[in-house]
């Protein structure tokens, strides 16, 4: 019985099958990768796990319950977070603020009026956002504007809203696309210590340095369709894989 | 003090002073002279730089920190105003439940019209909120007679019951008062060739002025002020981080309604009369340029764009040709004809025109409005004496 139970699902743009009949099964307290070509649907997938896309067909399931027809943020408060393919941040507001709305939302729910402290009054709050940054190193800029970031801090930085909310599951599109060589380094490091915590995780990858130094078992997608599943042994060695990937990313 | 930080504390004490000293302050001019006719310290101008600024305040909290700009705000404005001039012709002269009153009402239709409204974002919330505002406005003109007196607008009269009041006093209609202290009532004070008026209605507007920003700044600090921020710089990721975006984004539209609620409340309590025309798209359209002029999602933008269009509305209107004339006197009669030809446009009637034409020079070199012209004024000044603090200020504060 996995955390995430995917089963099934058909999700079709116009004349496009992007996802067609996925079934996945995740593991509590493991990372299950998800690698593919470009376009092959892996982003789409995980738009369905979100509330950013409804399938047409299938059931996902994350604790028992399902995730298909509820909102994005009730979703979220389940405690699913997901770190974008595109960062997604709040580019006008400071590092600590970036980090403080999920952990407020962490803390107070999808909705509380509370217009009458300070936000410099929430110390408990401000520290843990504090203490988060720290892990992905960019607390030193805690008051710069998110903007003005490059791209992989950017995503550092979406990592950090994510892991502040101790989500149960983490999805991660390309957590380590456009960082250097040392930074990617740190983020497996990262992920590898929060995996200590006991934090399920899908990872979208093409880097396969960071699919292998993570993943405990991986499906591979090509053109909507899981072609092969299995430990990263087992995928490593697959002539499918091989194939499927000509021309892409090598293995 | 007051639980803010030292900063906004400044600001606050900074708004105060102004505010209890404006009739002074705008009345630069001794009687009399050539200049006293830009003098700004009478009440009834004083009273609507106030008003207008707590109209601005409330609409900011709303555009400035979520982003959503509302176009029918002023409708608000009028629900206050005819909720006020009601409790005044009902139960008493007394303007306090008729303030309350205006609040409560203009909170539950803005609870309507933003429930709705804000099913949708950008340019179609706008849309319906200006639709709701002008069906509001033909509404009071037409159907809604009964309850707004159509055109004329809703007046007091002699015959109103008053349960808690009295109807008439020796043949008029009393005075709205606050527990007795006539709101017309004024002390002028006479010093050389100045004359200062120290008006009580004025005063009242100026203690709910100062507590609307009090609670502004509060919001602004808040949590839940940061939430309104994060709104309008990404919905999609607050909603992924956990957050439900449209609660939110309705308790800041019913905040920002009961500001313009509260400000027509004002209005009938410096003088009982509401119209229509105060809910008309124009009235809407005037509080977005005050807020964009003063500077969106800033504390004090919306206060200072407020009095700059109240100012240039009463006092710019008033310079006509003769003025001119006096004034380029000492030039050549040919001369002081072309200068005259040529300025008459942006004068009297043509006071739109130079609104129109600084409010585009604002928007385009200064985007942030005339507090960005502030700030920017104190880093050239900053630079000038040396300690260059670029990186610092770069970083717009969202709210000074
Ligand atoms: N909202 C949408 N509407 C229409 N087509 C879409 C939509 N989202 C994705 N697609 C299409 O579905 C296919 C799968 O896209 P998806 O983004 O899931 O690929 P991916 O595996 O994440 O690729 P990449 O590695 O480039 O990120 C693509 O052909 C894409 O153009
Ligand atoms: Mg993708």
């Amino acid at each position: 019985m996995g955390i995430l139970e995917v089963n099934d699902v058909n999700k079709r743009f116009g004349g496009l099958q992007a996802l067609n009949s996925v079934t996945l099964d995740v593991e509590e307290g493991k990372v299950h990768a998800i690698i593919g070509p470009n376009g092959a649907g892996k982003s789409t997938l995980l738009n369905c796990f979100v509330g950013r896309l409804v399938p047409d067909t299938g059931t996902v399931m994350f604790n028992g319950q399902s995730l298909l027809g509820i909102k994005p943020h009730e979703i979220n408060q389940t405690g699913v977070s997901r770190v974008f393919q595109t960062p997604e941040i709040f580019e006008e507001m400071t590092l600590i603020e970036n980090v403080m709305i999920p952990a407020f939302a962490h803390r107070d729910g999808a909705f509380k009026v509370n217009f009458w402290g300070g936000v410099s009054e929430e110390g408990e709050v401000g520290d843990r956002a504090e203490a988060m940054l720290a892990q992905v190193d960019l607390a030193d800029k805690k008051d710069t504007l998110a903007g003005s970031l490059s791209r992989g801090d950017k995503r550092r930085l979406e990592l950090a809203m994510c892991l502040v909310q101790e989500p149960k599951l983490l999805l991660l599109d390309e957590p380590t696309a456009g960082m250097s060589r040392a930074d990617t380094n740190n983020t497996i490091d990262l992920l590898k210590r929060i995996g200590e915590m006991g934090i399920t995780k899908v990872v979208i990858e093409h880097d396969m340095h960071v699919v292998f130094s993570l993943a405990h078992k991986i499906s591979v997608l090509a053109q909507g369709t899981v072609i092969a599943e299995g430990l990263p042994d087992e995928i490593k060695g697959d002539p499918r894989v091989q194939e499927a990937y000509l021309g892409g990313a090598h293995v | 003090m007051l639980a803010l930080d030292k900063k906004d504390t400044t600001l606050f004490l900074i708004v105060l002073a102004a505010v209890i000293f404006a009739p002074f302050l705008l009345n630069p001019f001794p009687e009399g002279s050539e200049l006293a006719q830009f003098n700004a310290g009478y009440p009834d101008l004083l009273q609507r730089f106030l008003i207008f600024g707590i109209f601005a305040i409330g609409f900011n909290i709303l555009f400035g920190l979520t982003g959503y700009l509302s176009f029918g705000h002023a409708a608000f404005l009028g629900v206050g105003s005819y909720a006020g001039v009601w409790m005044m012709k009902l139960l008493t002269m007394n303007v306090v439940p008729a303030i309350l009153m205006s609040i409560v009402f203009a909170g539950l239709f803005s609870l309507l019209v933003g429930y709705i409204s804000l099913r949708r974002s950008g340019i179609y919330f706008s849309i319906l909120t200006l639709a709701f505002a002008q069906m509001s406005f033909a509404l009071a003109y037409s159907v809604l007679t009964p309850i707004t007196n159509g055109e004329t607008g809703l007046q007091l009269a002699l015959d109103d019951p008053r349960v808690l009041g009295v109807s008439q006093v020796n043949g008029s209609i009393p005075p709205t008062n606050l527990f007795g202290l006539p709101m017309r009532e004024s002390f002028e004070l006479t010093m050389g060739g100045w004359v200062f008026t120290f008006n009580a209605g004025y005063y009242l507007c100026a203690v709910f002025m100062m507590v609307a920003f009090y609670l502004a700044i509060r919001i602004f600090r808040s949590p839940f002020g940061m939430m309104l921020r994060a709104v309008k710089s990404n919905q999609q990721r607050m909603n992924y981080t956990g957050l439900n975006s449209r609660p939110y984004t309705l308790a800041a539209f019913v905040i920002s309604g009961m500001y313009a609620g509260l400000a027509g409340g004002l209005m009938v309590a410096m003088d009982p009369l509401a119209g229509a025309e105060r809910m008309q798209w124009t009235a809407s359209g005037e509080v977005v340029l005050m807020t964009i002029l003063g500077g969106a999602g800033t504390l004090i933008g919306p206060v200072l764009g407020a009095g700059f269009i109240k100012y240039f509305e009463n006092i710019f209107s008033k310079i006509n040709d003769n003025i001119l004339h006096q004034w380029f006197a000492f030039l050549p009669d040919g001369l002081e004809d072309a200068l005259v030809f040529v300025i008459h446009p942006f004068i009297g009637k043509g006071w739109h025109l130079t609104l129109g034409i600084m409010f585009m020079l604002i928007v385009i070199f200064l985007p942030g409005g005339i507090v960005e012209g502030f700030r920017r004024l104190a880093q050239i000044g900053r630079r000038g004496t040396g300690g260059g603090k670029k990186s610092a200020d770069a970083v717009p504060a969202p709210a000074e």
